[in-house]
């Protein structure tokens, strides 16, 4: 048990600092978006092996970027989310419509792998709005599918971190962690662990 | 006596309250829930101002003296 009144600084503090690098390499070379991977399997990891949400709790970069903007740089209005945010249904919901999602990319990855079509330089936003890429990929030594999946990948990086940084604007800083798919998800393997090892 | 008081069921265990607590009295218990250490707790609220959730909240409690 912790007994620790003065919090020290760790490494795993400025992780906020990777999230904004990542953006920026993906922004110039779409492969740098595979790096993102790291993020999705680790609090898996975490989760899985420990039993634990170290992961969220001490070295999310994300969850960190929405502190330091929404607290340290005041850009949140602090106030309170709507209930329904952090109900078991929205979480659930949007977990399952993120997995779709995914689950919809890696099909597109699949295709371009299979030559059914072609690589497309583009990012999605809100899995609606079509953004030209075209400047971060200029071919590579690597077949076509693996930058199609980097675009899909970088994509929905860059969504959810829009959402987030929307919620952080108008509700408490760290709202998206209310419902991020991959805090839900952790956490449930959790509560399934805890149960069991009871 | 003022004290935290988390609703485990509605806790999505982000751990942002156990950050910010400046007598380290949260911990996450087994990634599941945040749990207080009501006799490390003083009370003051900055847990509850972080928390995305609304799910942890200063109140009064009876003094068990735990
Ligand atoms: S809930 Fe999501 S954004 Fe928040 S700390 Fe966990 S993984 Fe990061
Ligand atoms: S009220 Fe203050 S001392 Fe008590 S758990 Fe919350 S942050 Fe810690
Ligand atoms: S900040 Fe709220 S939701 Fe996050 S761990 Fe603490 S009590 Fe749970």
């Amino acid at each position: 048990m912790k007994h620790t009144v003065n919090q020290k600084t760790h490494w795993y503090d400025y992780l906020w600092i990777w999230s904004i690098i990542y953006f920026a390499l993906g922004f110039f070379n779409i492969l740098f978006a595979w790096l993102g991977m790291i993020d999705f399997i680790l609090p898996l990891i975490f989760a899985i092996v420990g039993g634990n949400k170290w992961f969220c709790n001490h070295m999310c970069g994300r969850g960190q970027l929405f502190w330091v903007l929404g607290r340290k740089l005041k850009c949140s209005r602090g106030k309170k989310a709507p209930k329904w945010i952090s109900s078991k249904w929205f979480r659930y919901g949007f977990l399952a419509f993120f997995l779709t999602m995914f689950g919809t990319m890696v099909f597109q990855t699949y295709l371009v792998f299979s030559g059914a079509e072609s690589l497309r330089k583009a990012i999605k936003l809100f899995w609606t709005f079509k953004v030209p890429w075209k400047w971060a990929y200029n071919g590579s030594t690597f077949p076509d599918w693996v930058a199609q999946f980097g675009f899909g990948f970088y994509s929905l990086m860059l969504t959810s971190t829009l959402i987030g940084l929307i919620v952080m604007v108008l509700y408490k800083e760290r709202t998206w962690c209310s419902f991020c798919p991959m805090g839900t998800m952790t956490q449930g393997i959790c509560k399934i662990k805890a149960k069991k090892g009871a | 006596m003022k004290k935290a008081a988390n609703d485990t069921g509605r806790c999505v265990a982000c751990g942002v309250c156990a950050l910010q607590c400046p007598r380290g009295a949260i911990s996450i218990y087994r990634g599941c829930y945040a749990d207080v250490n009501i006799s490390m707790c003083v009370g003051c609220g900055i847990c509850e101002k972080a928390c995305p959730a609304g799910s942890i909240v200063v109140r009064e409690t009876e003094d068990t003296g735990r």
